[in-house]
């Protein structure tokens, strides 16, 4: 009872300076959010979803100040790509920055704009997901978001988006706290490419929920910008309908904790859902992927790839579910989760589970931690490669597998670039 | 070209003493075979000529035209033009074979101040050498010998040397798990790289390589040592007698 009421006391101390308008169908949606949160209150170190990470910075009342961070010379990422260009600052969309909203096949919509009203498609979608992922694994940050989120997008995609939708969020304040909620509808035989970068805030809480019907396709890509200091928390809550696919990958280069949380239902069949993620962390870095993908129907697909290059003290943390339910055979789930440790200081911290009640399935999880292959090392040293661009090859190499999980070329050579560049930039 | 002199080498993590006291001298142009039963420390000869970890030099030295190898990194040799072809090549996930010749070929050039090699020519070369070696094209797209047979892998340390085009090329046991036509695949491909500026050292149990690859020197090492040193007939007597006779006559 001690540990809840500690919980209860949190969430008041954490939503104390937080309001919502209670009008339209987002006013409700909110309330039945803000009723979930108070019945779980906020996480706790007991708590076995919250082991490896502590969720105090994210707790607090009040974001902890992260330094600005100026990333020089290099451009943002995704520049150079044609994109609708959504910018937040600090959590707050900036108009002016921004692209023209139409994209033929694609409506897009602010959330504060739409709410107010009585009835909107996103009502199906916000926070129901969002809800449906709070079993059999509390996720407070979630529920929080749903009820609290002060912006975000919701987007329809009713045909074949010509180009991707860019979410930039750019930071200006050292204290900024955002929270920020999308809501994705493809339709059916829809396809959209989302694109997100960018540190956000100080503080950063977004949700977005995806509904990918039959026969639609969902491309996300997203880097999580290299500032030290943020802290985030972020959840991805999808439902796939039959014969669609659903392909997400993060980059995530420092940032001193970051909670990613992915939530797949696979509720058609023959549905694919991909996970993936590439992040590389130096020192004060804590980074921490949550994923629990439901195969509920039959010939579906599933694969995680998450790997870690942790150097100096970082930290990373794994937690993999596949929970095959009763009657999805067929079913194809494989998760892989590996951190390349380029010190004794450094330490991932993984928790593969699968939970399988159907009898035709095949399931298959592997992870690993390591050191930088020494054999490899001399042998691409012996043919004249200097021992520090050895090594940048062979982090690349081990991460290559994560990278190969996005579909465009273009993009995974831009992620690439990325990983080079910061690897060029973190030698030891 | 390649000078040794009274080289002693122990393992640098237990007290055991593989060289004690090789002299070798190859000159350029020449090709020296080192032949010896299992355990004789031909390999880690190798291994220390090309800077492999682990190894401690206790006595000794050991020069590529006069520059002291042993003072170098691994690529610091392999840019004044040493080349090891591995026993067992090692597989690299992850890296393309492309990407991983054009990145040393590269990184050697700029090592001696020499200009990169564009795209455009490199593509040009490798596909010409690798041509003559049997590597399709497909092979060459793969990752680092992941997934290649064992012929394929030595046909890729070959490919790599041809290259590099290094000065004193050390070939370590390369006829081990080859067929008949691999090896003379991989023979043709030494032969083809012979020339009066180049030397080769080549490391090999069997007397059948070099049929192929005609050896100017032959040299037998047991115990650590070089023991006795000859012309090509040295090898055909181990292939007839065995080392035991070699080994009671030198004691």
């Amino acid at each position: 009872m001690a540990v809840l009421q500690a919980k209860q006391d949190a969430l008041a101390a954490r939503i104390a300076a937080l309001s919502f308008a209670d009008k339209g169908w987002l006013g409700a949606a909110r309330k039945a959010a803000l009723d979930r949160l108070a019945a779980m209150g906020l996480p706790g170190r007991r708590d076995e979803y919250w082991r490896y990470t502590d969720p105090a910075g994210l707790n607090a009342a009040e974001p902890a100040p992260a330094a600005l961070f100026d990333p020089g010379a290099e451009p943002q990422l995704f520049d150079h790509m044609d994109r609708v260009k959504l910018v937040f600052v600090d959590g707050v969309f900036d108009p002016r920055a921004s692209d023209d909203p139409r994209l033929a096949g694609v409506e897009i919509e602010r959330l504060t704009e739409a709410g107010g009203r009585d009835a909107h498609w996103a009502r199906g979608l916000y926070g129901v997901l969002e809800a449906q992922g709070q079993q059999p694994v509390a996720r407070p940050h979630a529920a929080l978001n749903s009820a609290f989120a002060t912006e975000g997008v919701l987007i329809r995609v009713t045909g074949r988006a010509k180009k991707p939708v860019s979410l930039i969020y750019q930071r200006t304040s050292e204290g900024s706290d955002a929270i920020l909620h999308h809501c994705i509808k493809l339709e059916p035989g829809a396809e959209l490419t989302l694109l997100e970068n960018g540190p956000a805030a100080a503080r950063f809480n977004k949700v977005m929920e995806v509904e990918v019907a039959d026969g639609a396709r969902f491309h996300h890509i997203r880097g999580q910008g290299r500032d030290h200091q943020r802290q985030a928390v972020t959840h991805i809550f999808a439902r796939l309908g039959r014969e669609s696919l659903f392909k997400s990958f993060t980059l995530t280069a420092n940032g001193r904790l970051t909670r990613n949380e992915c939530v797949i239902e696979l509720t058609g069949d023959d549905a694919v859902a991909h996970v993936a993620c590439a992040a590389v962390g130096d020192g004060d870095f804590h980074h921490d992927d949550t994923v629990f993908i439901t195969h509920g129907a039959e010939r579906c697909e599933s694969r995680q790839v998450f790997k870690k290059v942790l150097m100096n003290g970082a930290t990373g943390v794994f937690q993999g579910k596949i929970l095959v339910q009763p009657g999805a055979q067929k079913t194809d789930g494989y998760q892989l989760s590996q951190s390349l440790l380029l010190d004794e200081d450094s330490q991932f911290l993984a928790k593969p589970e699968l939970e399988i009640y159907a009898d035709d399935v095949k399931c298959s999880h592997g992870s690993t931690s390591g050191a930088i292959d020494d054999t490899a090392l001399f042998y691409l040293q012996s043919r004249g490669v200097p021992k520090r661009v050895a090594q940048s090859l062979l982090v690349l190499a081990f991460l290559a597998e994560s990278i190969a999980e996005i579909e465009s070329e273009d993009l995974a050579e831009e992620i690439r670039l990325r990983l080079e560049s910061w690897l060029h930039r973190h030698e030891h | 070209m390649l000078e040794i002199n009274n080289l002693h080498v122990k393992l640098e993590e237990e007290d055991k003493v593989i060289l004690r006291g090789v002299d070798l001298s190859v000159k350029a142009g020449e090709v020296h075979a080192i032949m010896g039963p299992n355990g004789s420390g031909k390999s880690t000869l190798s291994y220390v000529l090309a800077g492999r970890e682990g190894y401690e030099v206790t006595e000794g030295t050991a020069t590529l035209d006069g520059q002291e190898l042993l003072e170098m990194e691994p690529e610091e040799r392999a840019a004044a033009g040493l080349f090891l072809a591995f026993q067992y090549p090692v597989e690299i996930p992850g890296v393309g074979n492309m990407t991983f010749l054009r990145t040393a070929v590269n990184a050697q050039r700029k090592a001696r101040g020499e200009e990169e090699v564009s795209a455009g020519d490199f593509l040009k070369l490798i596909r010409e050498k690798a041509k003559k070696l049997k590597i399709d094209a497909e092979m060459l797209k793969r990752p680092v010998n992941v997934g290649f047979s064992g012929g394929e892998k030595k046909r890729n340390e070959i490919l790599q040397m041809a290259m590099l085009e290094p000065k004193m090329c050390i070939l370590d046991e390369t006829d081990s798990g080859l067929d008949v036509d691999a090896m003379k695949l991989v023979s043709e491909g030494v032969n083809a790289l012979r020339d009066a500026g180049r030397a080769f050292l080549v490391i090999t149990h069997y007397q059948r390589l070099l049929d192929h690859i005609k050896p100017d020197v032959v040299h037998i090492m047991a115990a650590g040592r070089i023991v006795k040193t000859g012309g090509p007939e040295l090898a055909l007597e181990v292939e007839h007698n065995g080392y035991a006779d070699i080994l009671a006559e030198v004691k």
